[in-house]
Parts: structure tokens; C-alpha cells; sequence
């Protein structure tokens, strides 16, 4: 009973995780269809700024929750830089995307080991979240439960801004129909951009969220990346309620072979359970319905 | 010791040996020095001149040089103190520095490039056993000599490649000897799912069913994992004595801040470990760490002249907050026993420094090194330490002498049939 419960926290742990690091995924490549290959540089680049942070102000917990801003921005910025130089050429060329935005991604790693340091740094948990809360049978790891309310909030976050803002509704109307929009007077090109600073942001974010359970070091986001994608794509394209709920499935998925088996095994599993129901159900979780041909 | 998957077997097959015949070919157009009789290939080492050629292949790039940059580092210390006090019989060193960039295809074409484009003396380098096992046949069909700094699986010696990094008996078998006589009736195995710790964990489950030790669990972890909820959670609840680590990397870091939000401490279930050394220690984060228990051959805080020294001269030349570890000093050590075996060779090659290299000893930092002709590797002493609140890490155990190389545990009763 008592591991079961267990296995169910770090079920929905883990599902946090992967939610945090795919949900800016969700907006680049589920909704603008750009599959951005640095997209887990941008969490490191969030990463890092907690470890900058961390240098400037001593205190860990003002420090962190500074860094989720921070990262944010730092995040987004690098986004629409390389939206700005890179990605605006090549939006009819998603091959061409992969590889150029892959190539990014290695210059990214190198020059955060030129400017860091190739050792991984330290970044410190703040004292109220380096111990467990106790919730009935199990024990959580505050840390845990902290990434958890993050992911919860950015998806709260997210929805309402793509809901209730004209953004969101620019941003809506573009995936929807581009031509349209653009008819009626949205500026895709600025819409684009402002989607890819969210998206961007967003790994930034999880990027801070990281430093918490793992190492933080040039090569922090190429380790989630693939699932990050996978997430996207049994989620289904163009949705946000299918990534949450892709992320947390996947997560209970793999947390439960894995204590049946092995971890190695437990990611084999995933990855089949996820090709076997793209087979039923190629949109994926959810698809949306638009109008446009693609 | 580390190793990261690697492309198919076939394509690196082929690679090697395509990049082994460009050695002979190499080698043969070259006016070569040598002419030395009955050795496959004609060596192009230049010694006429007042200066010799050595390689450091490390990889600078690539997930790797988080480690090897750090050998690269002390391996430029020990040619500059060489150079300063008078070079190799006379000879200044001339370093050539390659990058293996992390993938063993490159650590072989590198590798051939050293010895028949630059003609170096000797190469110094690598770290997975991946990347040796790319370059041994380089090494073996240009006969030519590998200097290699870190410790590994064992199980291996090739006429081409000295071994200065500890083998299994010298870091393995003396850790579990430790548990032993800390009264350790039980461990839980948890590693990095590749050749090393699955290797390891055989020898450690023969060792465990001789002597009384229950093995709780076995779990590995895929490179660069990190989500150790649920191993740590296996951990915890199978309850054993110690916990013996043979993770690699990053997923270090993780399953260490997971060990310790789960409550697991190391008063009440220690950890050892094989993969953390000093320079790891920041990276995982202290707190994460501090008291925990490692098996190695060398500590920065060995209390030596000479490491004392060793110490002194790596902070001068890089910076105050560089710390020392074991591959580190092996590597340093590898490029000072290779000098003192040519001087007592009074020749650079290969086949010469081959029959000198039997005995030959060098006070190391470590304490006294020294080369078994047989099988290449050194006799190093093994040493349990501490994880302390300083960052560094603190002996705890010595096993007093150095312990005689044993890379396929021969003299081990315990270990029959698991070498075949």
C-alpha cells in the first residue's frame, strides 16, 4: 500500500517534470509547428540563470524565486534571437529546422562550457525545500511538491493567457488560420515571435525548476528534450490540455514499469506504449480541428 | 571507465580498421629513425633533434570534457615541470594536444594522426573504454605506446597500452574489504547501465556470495538518467547495510539530492562510490554528499611532500579554487613514469621502452607507483575516503602497501569463472 502510494507520487513527480519541460515545447512545435531542437538549451540557459542568481544574492529561497522570472526572460529572449536570425527564414522548411536549430544547440552547449566551465555547478536548494512533507502514508520531497505547483501554475498561466488575452486570441487565430488572421489584420510575423519568447520562456523556466532534482551543466537539456517532444506528440499537436495530460500519464507510465522492472527497461516500455497508441491514434491525445490544409 | 553508447559495432570496426591501415601506410612513406628489426611497423619519432614529440589526446569537447579537461590540465603541468628541469634524456617535449571530442571514432583517427602525421613518441590519453578499445588497435598495429590515466573494468592488457589508473583489485576488491570489516552484511547495487558497472556488479556479486554479503537489489540507471524516485524509493525499502554506487556522470547529482530528500543518510546507509572524485563533489553539491564514502587511489589531501607540492604547483598554474583528483595524478604520474622508463631504456621506442618498463618506480603523489612488466599496469595502494565538510575528501582507509595489479583477478578464488 505504502509503495504504491509512493509509486504514485513519483508518478505524478515525475509527470511534473516532464509537463514543465514540454510545455513551452507545446506552444513552439504544437502550435507554431517549428521543431526547435535548442529548445533544451533554453532550459539550461534557465539552468544557469539560477546559478547566476544564486551568485548574486546569497539567499537561496529569495534567490530561486528569482530566478523564475529571470529565466523566464532569459529563456524567451534567446528564443526570439534565434526566431529573429534563424528560424523566420526557414518556416516552409521544417527539415531545415531541425538541423540548423540542432546545430544551435551544440554551439549553445560549448559556449556555456566556455563561459561556466565543463564541471557541472552547484546550485543550492533553499532550506524549506530540501526536506520532505509528510502527506498521510509517504513522504514527499519538498522539492517535489514545489515543481509540481510550478508546472501546475504555468499551465494555469498559460491557458488563461491564450483564453483571455488579445494575445492568446492573436495567438489562437494564427494557429488556426494564418492566412485568415492575417486577412483580418493579426501581424503573424509579431504574433509568431511573441509565441516563440513564451515558448522559450517557458523552458526557461523548467530550466530553474531542475536545478533542484538534477545537475546543472551544459548538457541539462539535451537529457529531456526527447521526452519533452515525446510528450508533444502523444499529447497531440496544437493542444495544451493534451500535453498535461500526455506528461502525467507518461509519468505514472513510467514510474510504475519502472518499479516492476528496470529503468532502462520501464523507458523502453514508454517509448513502445507510446508508438503502439500513435498507431490507434496518430493525432494524438487530442488533435484540433482547423480549417487550413496542413 | 566511463563509457557512452557507441554507434553500431560494425561502422567503428570498420572505422578502426580503415584508420589502422592509414598508420602503416603513414608510417612507411616516412623516413623513419628506427629501422628496428622484426616490429610490424617503421616508427617515424624524430630524435635527432634537441626536442621530442608527445600527444595529449583528451577530449576537449563533447559530453566528456567535463572529466578530461581536467587530465589535460595536469598532463600540461607535468611537461612543463619535465621541460623545466631538463627535459627527456635531454630532449625538450614538444606537446601535440588533439581532441577525441568524446566519440571513439575520433579518439582512433586522432590517435593515428598523432603517431604518423606527428610522429609523437608516445600518446597520452582517453577515458571511457570505449575510446581505448578504439584506439588499441591503432596502438597495436603502429606499435606504438598509449599512456592511459583512468581507472576501468579491467580485464584487459595490451603490449601497446600502460594502465596507470587503477584496475579492479586495486579499487573494487579493497572497497568491498572495507564493508567487509565495517560489518556490512548486506548492499544494494546501483549503477549506470553500461560495460563498467555491469562488470563491476558481477564481480561484486561473486565476492558478496563468498563472503557472507547479501545482495539486496540490483538496479542501473540509462547515462545521463535522472529521475531516481524510483530506485532510491527500492533503495529504501530493501533496507540494506550500504549502498554501492558505480553510477556515472551526471545522474550522480541526482540520485544524490533524491537520496537525501528521501531522508537516506550516510550514518544510517552509506553510500560508496567509484565515479566521484573531487572535481565531482561541487557539482553534486555538498549538503547532497558530505559523509558519503569513495574508493579511489589518490586524494588531494594525501599529506605528502610530494603531493604537497603537486598540489601547490596545479593551483599556481590554474587557478586557487582547482582542486586535484585520482585520474588527474595519474596522468600526471603516467607522463613521469614514461620519462623514467626512457631514461633507463636510453631510447624512445617502443620496443626498447617495452623491455625497460618492468619495475620501474616513481614517487608519485599518490606514494610509490610501480610498472609490473607483465601486464602494464601499476601497482598503486587503494584508499577508502570521506566526504568532508571542506569539499575535499579525507582517507579513512589504506590498505598500506600498494597492491600488486591483477587485471583479470587471477589470484582470486572467489573470482573463477567469471574471467573465463
Amino acid at each position: 500500500m505504502q509503495a504504491l502510494f509512493s509509486q504514485l507520487v513519483a508518478g505524478l513527480s515525475l509527470g511534473s517534470v516532464l509537463l514543465l519541460a514540454a510545455l513551452g515545447l507545446a506552444l513552439t512545435f504544437g502550435q507554431m509547428g517549428v521543431i526547435n531542437m535548442a529548445h533544451g538549451e533554453f532550459m539550461m540557459a534557465g539552468a544557469y540563470t539560477a546559478f547566476v542568481a544564486q551568485g548574486l544574492i546569497a539567499d537561496a529561497g529569495t534567490s530561486l524565486l528569482l530566478a523564475i522570472p529571470l529565466g523566464f526572460l532569459v529563456g524567451g529572449v534567446m528564443g526570439v534571437i534565434l526566431e529573429a536570425t534563424l528560424i523566420c527564414r526557414m518556416y516552409h522548411r521544417p527539415l531545415d529546422t531541425l538541423l540548423v536549430t540542432w546545430g544551435v544547440s551544440l554551439i549553445l552547449q560549448q559556449a556555456a562550457r566556455d563561459i561556466f566551465g565543463a564541471p557541472n555547478v552547484e546550485v543550492r536548494a533553499p532550506s524549506w525545500l530540501s526536506g520532505g512533507v509528510n502527506i498521510g502514508v509517504t513522504q514527499v520531497p519538498a522539492a517535489r511538491l514545489f515543481i509540481l505547483v510550478l508546472a501546475v501554475v504555468a499551465v494555469a498561466g498559460l491557458s488563461l493567457l491564450l483564453k483571455t488575452t488579445p494575445l492568446g486570441r492573436r495567438i489562437r487565430g494564427v494557429v488556426q488560420n494564418r492566412d485568415l488572421a492575417e486577412t483580418v489584420g493579426v501581424s503573424t510575423r509579431r504574433t509568431d515571435r511573441l509565441t516563440f519568447f513564451i515558448g522559450s520562456g517557458l523552458a526557461g523556466i523548467a530550466g530553474v525548476a531542475l536545478t533542484l532534482l538534477g545537475s546543472t551543466g551544459p548538457t541539462l537539456g539535451s537529457s529531456y528534450i526527447v521526452d519533452a517532444f515525446l510528450v508533444v506528440v502523444a499529447g497531440g499537436i496544437g493542444q495544451i490540455k493534451g500535453a498535461v495530460i500526455a506528461a502525467f500519464g507518461l509519468g505514472l507510465l513510467q514510474a510504475s514499469f519502472e518499479f516492476s522492472t528496470t529503468a532502462s527497461i520501464a523507458k523502453v516500455m514508454v517509448f513502445v506504449v507510446v508508438v503502439v497508441f500513435l498507431q490507434i491514434r496518430p493525432q494524438g491525445i487530442f488533435s484540433l480541428r482547423t480549417r487550413s490544409l496542413a | 571507465m566511463r563509457i557512452l553508447p557507441t554507434r553500431g559495432r560494425p561502422v567503428r570496426a570498420a572505422a578502426v580498421l580503415v584508420v589502422a591501415g592509414l598508420a602503416l601506410a603513414g608510417c612507411g612513406s616516412r623516413v623513419g629513425d628506427s629501422g628496428a628489426s622484426g616490429s610490424p611497423a617503421t616508427s617515424c619519432v624524430d630524435t635527432s633533434g634537441s626536442t621530442v614529440k608527445v600527444g595529449f589526446l583528451n577530449s576537449l569537447s563533447g559530453t566528456m570534457a567535463i572529466s578530461e579537461k581536467t587530465v589535460h590540465d595536469s598532463l600540461m603541468l607535468a611537461a612543463d615541470q619535465i621541460n623545466a628541469s631538463g627535459g627527456v634524456l635531454g630532449k625538450k617535449l614538444q606537446v601535440v594536444t588533439e581532441d577525441g571530442a568524446s566519440e571513439p571514432t575520433i579518439f582512433a583517427e586522432k590517435a593515428t594522426k598523432l603517431i604518423s602525421s606527428d610522429c609523437t613518441a608516445a600518446v597520452f590519453g582517453g577515458w571511457t573504454s570505449s575510446s581505448r578499445k578504439a584506439m588499441l588497435p591503432v596502438f597495436e598495429g603502429a606499435n606504438s605506446l598509449l599512456f592511459y590515466p583512468v581507472q576501468y573494468e579491467g580485464l584487459e592488457a595490451s603490449p601497446n597500452i600502460f594502465y596507470t589508473g587503477a584496475t579492479t583489485n586495486q579499487q573494487i576488491v579493497p572497497a568491498l574489504d572495507y564493508l567487509k570489516q565495517k560489518g556490512v552484511k548486506s548492499v544494494f547495487l546501483v549503477g549506470s547501465d553500461y560495460v563498467f558497472p555491469r562488470t563491476a556488479n558481477k564481480e561484486i556479486k561473486a565476492y558478496a556470495k563468498a563472503n557472507g554479503i547479501e545482495v539486496k537489489g540490483e538496479e542501473y540507471a540509462p547515462l545521463g538518467y535522472t529521475d531516481f524516485t524510483t530506485i532510491v524509493n527500492k533503495v529504501k525499502s530493501a533496507g540494506a547495510d550500504a549502498v554501492f554506487n558505480t553510477l556515472n556522470g551526471d545522474s550522480n547529482v541526482a540520485f544524490f539530492k533524491e537520496y537525501r530528500n528521501a531522508g537516506l543518510t550516510p550514518a544510517a546507509m552509506p553510500v560508496i562510490s567509484v565515479s566521484i572524485a573531487e572535481e565531482e563533489i561541487n557539482g553534486i553539491g555538498l549538503d547532497n554528499v558530505v559523509g558519503q564514502l569513495t574508493a579511489w587511489n589518490y586524494y588531494q589531501t594525501i599529506d605528502s611532500p610530494k603531493n604537497t607540492a603537486f598540489v601547490q604547483a596545479f593551483k599556481a598554474k590554474y587557478g586557487q579554487n582547482r582542486v586535484t583528483s585520482d585520474p588527474m595524478e595519474a596522468a600526471y604520474t603516467s607522463l613521469f613514469l614514461w620519462k623514467a622508463i626512457v631514461e633507463k631504456a636510453k631510447s624512445f621506442k617502443t620496443d626498447d621502452i617495452r623491455k625497460a618498463a618492468g619495475g620501474v618506480s616513481y614517487d608519485a603523489p599518490e606514494g610509490t607507483v610501480t610498472v609490473n612488466g607483465e601486464n602494464h599496469h601499476i601497482a598503486k595502494t587503494a584508499l577508502i575516503g570521506k566526504v568532508g565538510p571542506d569539499s575535499l575528501i579525507h582517507t579513512v582507509w589504506s590498505s598500506g602497501a600498494p597492491i600488486e595489479p591483477d587485471p583479470f583477478l587471477k589470484n582470486y578464488d572467489w573470482a573463477k569463472g567469471l574471467t573465463g
